[in-house]
């Protein structure tokens, strides 16, 4: 059962992501990179991973993916126009590229291919619920957590800084 | 789940000792904030003074620096905090000193450019101020989670700045370059670092560098039919590259240095001043974390195990090798051919990441002495010569063509003797600094004894002659080219008494370097460069952490 | 129950195709959606590893990826929208000599 819901997922995630590279449209772009980022929300929960998930789908597939299809549609991006490419070469650089990587994860499946997940425990004292990253991100990652605060003021900062319309 | 917070609520997650470890990041953080709010107070003809108080709040933290680092440091070499996130030791203290010294002389260098370029704004400061956060945190961070985040703040506030200039085309493409590329390698960087947390089961370095071993151990199963190995090593080499590659793109090594080139001349020149020098410092400080203290048993080869024939692979020491080798010969090669100042610089800074890569390599005293020594001298040098093209830009004359050189020593003297002197620091010239930081590099790989690092020694000294060629033709137009140009230049005071300190700096340290060989070789001596021989069998024991200070007794 | 490797192999395979996607795309914000892509591949496999050691680490890594990747998008789209000020298209061969 839960290899089937697996499989779809899976298929789902890469098809999505197959289609990203394939579109000419950025818009439609990033409308299948929120199919990609829905079915690995999906894989999160399967994992025990709810908050996750749940941040998966709110924060990236929502707020960051809106500000992305917002701003596409705001330029208006005109489709690429293939004559204008240039560095054919760049090309053939991602073909072995891919293949180290493909390599990478079929080793990968022959060296694991046994190991499964352990099962989850009690509900309580599972690692993936709100309570349990909550804790830990108040004591054990509480640095890295303040450090965040101050990335985000400045993404603030620098997203004024650069948008903003000269006032001449 | 009561019982749990009860336990929860007894921890003291801050206590005041652990505070003052971050004392320096958090003033600059606070006066990062003031200077937003400052900006927005004061009156368009003030907006100088927001420059000033992020200066006052970076000689705040340099203060807190010197009291922290004899009441923490010197005494019991290094403090553990906020749970083993970071580790500050003497190697971090140093770069912190390194990042402050970079930041105060980029401030001085932005009130000039930003006052020719009329674009004085308070959030320029406040981004420059974060960025020093971040590379901070870099130095003493000791966790792959704070490293990344400590990496990120760095690199997006240097995004910002690059595109500081927004009505400027060159600007805005450098930027988007930039961006396009960090983010690239920051993913690639990710990768790297979800590998290695799969092999071992921990995000800290030190737990880390204490599960290598295990991963490093094959098991051989032979049964009738078959002989099957259980070899993770493949993956860890793999996730080596991936780590290598990241940095690589934030030091601009050969081959992840395209963005280089482009993205200096387009950046503003004070910020592109402070990215040669702080970004590559801080990635410098992380490259170290990350391999030496991380991955140390990882240096020369990833042990294979003679018994069953599986064979070594290469470690990180020989991929850095090549790759330094090649960015020497690159940078230096690239570097013949340019007019453009900030785009010659672009690419001798390319090449000087090559040499400090020599350091990593060699991987003795000499060497992790080389490494801190000449970051040091190269913040103080780079940020030299660039505060003297700044000093040449005046209305209407950009002051980065050499060709703006022409007749200088007519025109200021002083400014020609200056710039002289960081040049032949640069190139690596006996009376001056940037001799002795190639002297210990360049030292360290000879004094391993191994053929292959003596060849790739004596490639680096071919290189700094070839260097001096395009120094020199620096050195050449301002001093017997005819002027061809008649603006006056138009002085600022304390910038000129600044690159006068620097260029003393420079030359105090050629003549007489033992303080900062010093400091240097505190920094080299602390936890995370500790010696490591070349020889690969020698087996190191995985390093420990002192007692950890705000970790709670569980 | 389903097997760690098939999560890794997933997750290499989404990092593979965003990267590829970096090097063939040529419209800056389909290479940004690439470089979402890699970072999502990198997600999956720290959140996979994170249960299987039952170790909380790799699942707060994610969480901090995700407000990086939120701050990243913030300011890259305001560059991509600075650039478009000064010019109209956004292939970034017109940028003189992007070399990726």
């Amino acid at each position: 059962m839960e290899k089937a819901v697996f499989i779809i997922f899976a298929i789902v995630a890469v098809g999505s992501a197959l289609n990203l590279i394939a579109q000419r449209n950025p818009l439609y772009s990033a409308l299948s990179l929120i199919g990609t980022l829905a079915s690995l929300s999906a894989l999160y929960v399967t994992l025990h991973a709810q908050f996750i998930a749940a941040m998966q789908i709110i924060v990236y597939a929502g707020a960051i993916m809106v500000l992305f299809v917002f701003v596409i549609m705001l330029l208006n991006t005109p489709e690429d126009h293939p004559e204008i490419e240039k560095q054919q070469w760049l090309r053939y650089l991602a073909i072995p590229f891919a293949a180290v990587l493909i390599g990478e994860a079929l080793y990968v499946f022959r060296e694991i291919r046994n190991i499964t997940l352990p099962a989850q425990g009690e509900a309580e004292h599972a690692i993936g619920t709100t309570w349990s990253i909550g804790t830990n991100l108040f004591t054990q990652y509480l640095l890295p957590f303040e450090a965040t605060s101050v990335l985000i003021l400045m993404a603030i900062i620098g997203a004024i800084v650069l948008a903003r319309r000269e006032e001449s | 789940m009561l019982a749990l917070l009860q336990q929860t609520s007894d921890f003291q997650i801050i206590s005041r000792e652990t505070v003052q470890l971050i004392m320096p990041e958090v003033i600059l953080t606070v006066f990062g904030c003031a200077a937003l709010v400052l900006d927005v107070m004061l009156p368009r003809a003030l907006k100088k003074v927001v420059a000033w108080v992020s200066l006052s709040g970076v000689g705040l933290s340099l203060v807190s620096l010197g009291i922290l680092y004899p009441n923490l440091v010197n005494n019991q070499s290094a403090r553990v905090g906020f749970f083993e996130m970071i580790l500050v030791d003497d190697y971090a203290v140093v770069f912190k000193l390194m990042f402050l010294i970079g930041a105060a002389i980029s401030i001085i260098l932005s009130i000039k450019y930003l006052d020719e370029e009329g674009e004085q704004h308070g959030e320029y400061y406040s981004l420059i101020l974060f960025s020093v956060v971040g590379m901070m945190f870099m130095a003493s961070a000791v966790d792959l989670l704070s490293l990344f985040i400590s990496l990120e703040l760095m690199a997006i506030s240097v995004y910002i700045l690059v595109g500081y200039l927004k009505r400027d085309r060159k600007s805005n493409e450098a930027a988007m370059k930039y961006f396009l590329l960090g983010a690239f390698s920051s993913g690639v960087l990710l990768y790297g670092m979800s590998m290695v947390y799969g092999l071992t089961g921990s995000t800290n370095l030190a737990k880390i560098a204490a599960a290598i071993p295990n991963v490093l151990k094959i098991d051989v199963v032979k049964t009738m039919t078959e002989r099957s190995v259980m070899d993770m090593r493949y993956l860890l080499l793999l996730s080596m590259v991936f780590m290598a590659a990241g940095m690589f793109f934030k030091i601009a090594a050969v081959p992840f240095h395209m963005w280089a080139p482009d993205a200096y001349e387009g950046a503003p020149t004070s910020i592109t001043a402070f990215m040669s020098v702080g970004v590559k410092a801080a990635s410098f400080a992380m490259f170290g974390r990350l391999f030496l203290y991380g991955l140390p048993d990882l240096r020369a080869t990833i042990a294979g195990n003679a018994a069953d024939s599986v064979p070594s692979l290469p470690g990180w020491a020989v991929l850095l090798g090549v790759i330094s080798a090649i960015t020497i010969v690159w940078g230096n090669l690239g570097a013949l051919t340019q007019n453009n100042l900030k785009r010659l610089l672009a690419y001798s800074s390319i090449s000087h990441a090559g040499y400090t890569l020599l350091g990593l390599i060699a991987g003795n005293q000499t060497g992790y002495i080389g490494v801190v020594l000449y970051l040091f001298i190269y913040t103080i040098m780079n940020l030299g010569i660039f505060g003297c093209i700044i000093a040449l830009k005046r209305r209407g004359i950009s002051g980065d063509n050499i060709n703006d050189l022409n007749g200088l020593i007519k025109k200021a003297p002083w400014l020609t003797v200056m710039m002289t002197i960081f040049l032949l620091s640069l190139g690596g010239i006996p009376p001056t600094a940037g001799f002795i930081g190639k002297f210990y590099l360049f030292g360290g790989l000879i004094e391993t004894g191994n053929p292959w690092l003596a060849r790739l020694a004596i490639l680096a000294v071919v290189m700094t002659v070839v260097s001096l060629y395009y120094y020199l033709r620096f050195v050449k137009h301002m001093y017997i080219e005819e002027e061809t140009e008649t603006t006056p230049l138009a002085p600022s005071r304390v910038l000129n008494w600044t690159l006068s300190v620097a260029a003393v700096v420079i030359v105090l340290i050629g003549v007489y370097p033992k303080w900062f060989i010093d400091i240097s070789q505190r920094a080299a001596r602390s936890q995370a460069l500790k010696t490591y021989s070349y020889k690969a069998e020698e087996a190191e024991q995985p390093l420990e952490l002192p007692g950890s200070m705000g970790a709670p007794s569980r | 129950m389903v097997p760690l490797s098939w999560y890794l192999i997933l997750s290499a395979a989404l990092f593979t195709i965003g990267a590829v996607g970096v090097i063939v795309k040529r419209n800056v914000i389909a290479i940004f959606l690439c470089i979402e892509l890699m970072l999502n591949g990198a997600n999956l496999a720290l959140v996979a590893l994170s249960g299987f050691f039952g170790d909380i680490g790799g699942q707060l890594f994610v969480f901090i990826v995700m407000t990086v990747a939120a701050a990243e998008a913030a300011v890259g789209l305001a560059i991509i929208i600075s650039i478009f000020r000064t010019r109209e298209s956004l292939n970034v061969d017109d940028a003189d000599t992007m070399k990726l």
